[in-house]
């Protein structure tokens, strides 16, 4: 038995289906990623997980109980918004999220924050705000952890860290549904689920996902021959030296830029794969 | 012409928001500035600009600016239509040229259904597009986007970009922030800044090709190691000296890795 378990879950609000029969699971220790572009079911699908909307139709369980049955100290969660006390510090956020679960505060020097534990959380950047709040919504160690777009507006040496405590809880058992916006991030992910629309368009690794997908490279692209592409429905993007071509075949893109184009294939990267999915 | 800064600093109280930062530009070329909170990217949009003024340095600009703030820019009790045609009468465009740019601009962006939706109502994807559609309506010589695709979904933010590259193949010049390290790709030169310093800056190939030291995978765990971290299932080693860490093995390093160095290096004196 999975330690998140989603089975055929629907969610309608009034003539929308925000999710649409939508099934994918999490083991301990599994870190599994929710891909989608905005208004794809990502956020309704974990709140159903949470227990704080109905399914409509369809099954969540946590643990092996149904998602809104659970106990909340099985479950950490952090909302994109993080949930911190601006005004207190980050001892004190930490103390009275330890106390409401009965356990004891986290050490903060074993989590590289010893030095800023006084600081008002208003006075800090937004990594470490955001490594506070993963911080405090593991301080009960619980079996499932469910973040929603933890490294959003984060530099790259911040998110490294980031997804280092990730892992870190993940290594220690803990079941970890994620939602990111960074394609690349999926990497970090030991499997993937993208969502368009309600409805899950993939399902697997990220290798599984990037295995045989090409895209069509060109040196340099007018104005006008990129419309040429957008209009046979390919998208061109800059990338470095060149243009790709995602969602154009190599006789295509011959036919619509002519033979001196200079075109080859290569293999897709993982954001251009996600894009032919989900548009 | 070149467009941009040449070593420019922005002090606030005791604060380096920016220090001696500088990076130039053509027309027609883009520019990523690529960094996490509080790098200076919206300090440096500001200088380049003039709104904020600068301690040191000196900054080169045209007379027609376009610029959209991190925030989009967009009045949100507004229709799109409104949007754009204030933005309009703020320039003084003639009513025909106007309408007409207005037309183009809903076009390419796609917002031609969403004319009499209220900016308040858009998603965050066309709440950007909207942004930089009403920075460009002047036909600036030089374009400045303050993040217009955080937050945005992977397929909005393809279309954000196939909208810049556009405004600028019109011989513009675009500067935008992300902090987004694979968008740094997009742009004929990057710009890596963290804490108001330069981390790196040339075209993405020079800002790869001339990282120091090199770039190592392993599969052992290096927790604690202050040159190191981790990357999907494996770490990153981080090596000056030309030694080889361990089992170990070398592997091209990417702009992340770059940024990632540069940052480490910054952070703890390396």
């Amino acid at each position: 038995m999975s330690a998140i378990q989603v089975v055929e879950a629907s969610k309608r609000f009034g003539s929308k289906l925000a999710v649409d029969q939508v099934s994918f699971d999490a083991a301990e220790g599994e870190i599994v990623g929710l891909l989608g572009a905005n208004g794809a079911g990502k956020t309704t699908a974990m709140k159903m997980l949470l227990g704080l909307e109905e399914p409509t139709d369809g099954q969540l369980t946590l643990l092996g109980q149904p998602a809104s049955d659970v106990d909340r100290r099985h479950l950490g969660y952090v909302p994109q918004g993080l949930g911190l006390y601006s005004e207190l510090t980050v001892r004190e956020n930490l103390q009275f999220v330890a106390s409401s679960y009965g356990v004891e505060v986290p050490d903060l020097s074993a989590a590289g924050l010893a030095e800023i534990a006084d600081l008002q959380i208003a006075a800090l950047s937004l990594g470490i705000r955001r490594r506070v709040a993963f911080l405090a919504a593991q301080c009960h160690q619980p079996d499932v952890l469910i973040l929603d777009e933890p490294t959003s507006g984060v530099g790259p040496l911040g998110r490294a860290r980031l997804w280092e405590t990730i892992h870190g809880a993940a290594d220690a058992g803990a079941a970890v549904l994620v939602s990111t916006h960074y394609m690349d991030e999926a990497e970090e992910c030991d499997r993937i689920v993208m969502l368009a629309d309600g409805r899950e368009v993939m399902s697997g690794t990220v290798d599984e996902a990037l295995e045989g997908v090409e895209v069509v490279t060109v040196g340099d692209l007018t104005a006008e021959m990129t419309s040429a592409v957008e209009s046979s429905g390919g998208t061109p993007l800059f990338s470095g030296e060149e243009w790709r071509i995602v969602g154009m075949s190599m006789e295509e893109v011959h036919r619509v830029l002519g033979k001196d184009a200079r075109a080859q294939r290569a293999p897709a990267n993982f954001e251009e794969i996600f894009i032919s999915i989900a548009r | 012409m070149t467009w941009g800064l040449d070593r420019i600093s922005v002090d606030f109280g005791t604060t380096k928001a920016l220090d001696s930062v500088s990076l130039a530009l053509k027309p027609g070329e883009v520019a990523v500035v690529v960094g996490g909170d509080g790098a200076g990217k919206t300090t440096l949009c500001r200088s380049i600009v003039g709104l904020q003024p600068i301690s040191s340095g000196e900054v080169s600009r045209p007379d027609r600016v376009g610029y959209q703030p991190a925030s989009s820019g967009v009045w949100r009790d507004l229709t799109v239509m409104e949007n754009l045609r204030l933005v309009a009468g703020a320039y003084r465009l003639d009513s025909t040229h106007a309408s007409d740019r207005i037309a183009e601009l809903l076009e390419v962006t796609r917002l031609e259904e969403a004319s009499n939706r209220l900016g308040g109502a858009l998603s965050g994807g066309m709440r950007q597009k909207l942004g930089v559609a009403m920075a460009v309506l002047s036909e600036p010589s030089l374009l400045v986007l303050d993040e217009p695709t955080t937050g945005v979904d992977p397929v909005s933010r393809l279309e954000l970009w196939s909208f810049i590259m556009r405004s600028a193949s019109e011989n513009r010049a675009v500067i935008v922030t992300t902090t987004y390290v694979d968008e740094s790709r997009r742009g004929r030169e990057v710009l890596a800044l963290d804490a108001g310093r330069v981390l790196a800056v040339g075209t993405p190939e020079e800002v790869v090709n001339t990282m120091p030291g090199a770039i190592f995978e392993s599969s052992e765990p290096q927790h604690g190691s202050a040159r190191s971290w981790r990357r999907g299932s494996k770490w990153r080693i981080w090596v000056e000296d030309g030694s080889t860490p361990g089992e170990a093995v070398p592997t091209n390093p990417d702009m992340a890795d770059v940024v990632t160095v540069a940052a480490l290096r910054n952070e703890s004196g390396l």
